[in-house]
């Protein structure tokens, strides 16, 4: 086995790259794959939760690179999948505990026995998202159909481009169809008409998406849940499948009667 | 939103995508109003040394192909060096 290093990042804050990461982990994870979620927020550690995980935390990426403990040590197994692990950020160090050095001999390491390596970068594009970028073979950019959230995507890859790292690919996460149908959100093709870039996922709005973190199980989990199936839809692309896109116009069937049957 | 907006389709969302193309454009090029303005500017001066131009006829702007950009400058010549010579 040779893993991927995919990185999932994008410049602003709170668009989504915790719940894309511990999600599209989720779903690899379901197909049979062995995943291992590196969470690259040092000081700001989120995966944990959003994975239901943090109740098991011994050992840290920094006890890792600072060589506290073996790789294998700080690598916590997901119960539910037993394929799946998490290596924690340090809560109470800063991003400078690790360099980018550290993270291309880390992901080095763990290459061998895995298939998938997701790294959870943090925002911003100072030392946090250099070390989370270092090691990449794929980046992913998660967006949000929002002027801030596409401007700052925007300069993250033109950082990248500028580094000359593979074309990364576009996840635009938290769509609102009945607001882009409204003419009051960005729509697909305007996000992708400002960036240009490919895309290669789309999440729509879900509030299931909250009750999940709450309950610290990534939504891919549910079946039923449009941004779960949205989610493992990217993770079947990222193994190389042709996926089509959701249907984000057709509701389900009582929004499908609202529309015909109570018109105002 | 009220009527008008609706009728005359005048949506935010339209406005957002307008706002962040140029937006972007300055973001990757560095290249604000102002320079725009010098640099057109300066081309006038350069140009009308040689040929004779209106200078108020003359646009410069940034277009967009994929994710890179090229600057255009459009500079109609006057119709009457043409009759000048006819």
């Amino acid at each position: 086995m040779t893993a991927k290093v995919i990185t999932v990042t994008s410049g602003k804050g709170g668009v989504g790259k915790t719940t894309t990461v511990a999600n599209i982990a989720v779903a690899l994870a379901l197909g049979g794959k062995k995943v291992v979620c590196i969470d690259g927020d040092i000081g700001l550690r989120n995966l944990d939760v959003v994975m239901g995980l943090e109740n098991r935390i011994v050992y840290d990426i920094v006890d890792i690179v600072e060589g506290r403990c073996r790789t294998r040590q700080a690598m916590i197994r997901d119960k539910r999948l037993p394929e799946l692990f998490l290596i924690p950020a340090a809560q109470t160090r800063d991003k400078n505990a690790v360099s980018p050095s550290d993270m291309v001999r880390l992901c080095d390491e763990l290459r061998p026995e895995m298939d998938w390596i997701l790294i959870d970068s943090p925002a911003g594009i100072e030392r946090g998202f250099r070390n989370s970028i270092a090691a990449a073979d794929k980046i992913l950019i998660v967006t949000n159909p929002e002027m801030s959230a596409v401007r700052d995507a925007d300069r993250v890859i033109g950082l990248l481009e500028a580094e000359e790292k593979n074309s990364p690919s576009l996840i635009i996460n938290r769509l609102n169809p009945n607001l882009v149908k409204r003419g009051d959100m960005l729509s697909v093709d305007d996000v992708y008409d400002l960036l240009r870039i490919e895309v290669i996922g789309i999440v729509p709005e879900d509030e299931n998406v909250i009750v999940a973190s709450n309950k610290g199980a990534p939504l891919s989990m549910e079946a039923k849940a449009r941004a779960g199936q949205a989610f493992r839809n990217i993770a079947r692309r990222l193994n190389g499948e042709e996926v089509p896109f959701l249907d984000l116009d057709s509701h389900s069937l009582w929004d499908r009667i609202g529309k015909f049957g109570w018109r105002k | 939103m009220n009527f008008l907006e609706r009728f005359f389709g005048n949506k935010s969302a339209k406005s957002a995508k307008e706002r962040l193309q140029l937006v972007l454009i300055h973001d990757r090029t560095d290249l604000n109003p102002l320079v725009l303005e010098a640099l057109k500017d300066d081309l006038i001066a350069a140009i009308s040394k040689h040929i004779d131009i209106d200078p108020a006829s003359v646009r410069i702007e940034v277009e967009h192909e994929g994710r890179s950009q090229r600057l255009i400058a459009d500079i109609p010549l006057r119709v009457t060096s043409r009759r000048r010579m006819g």
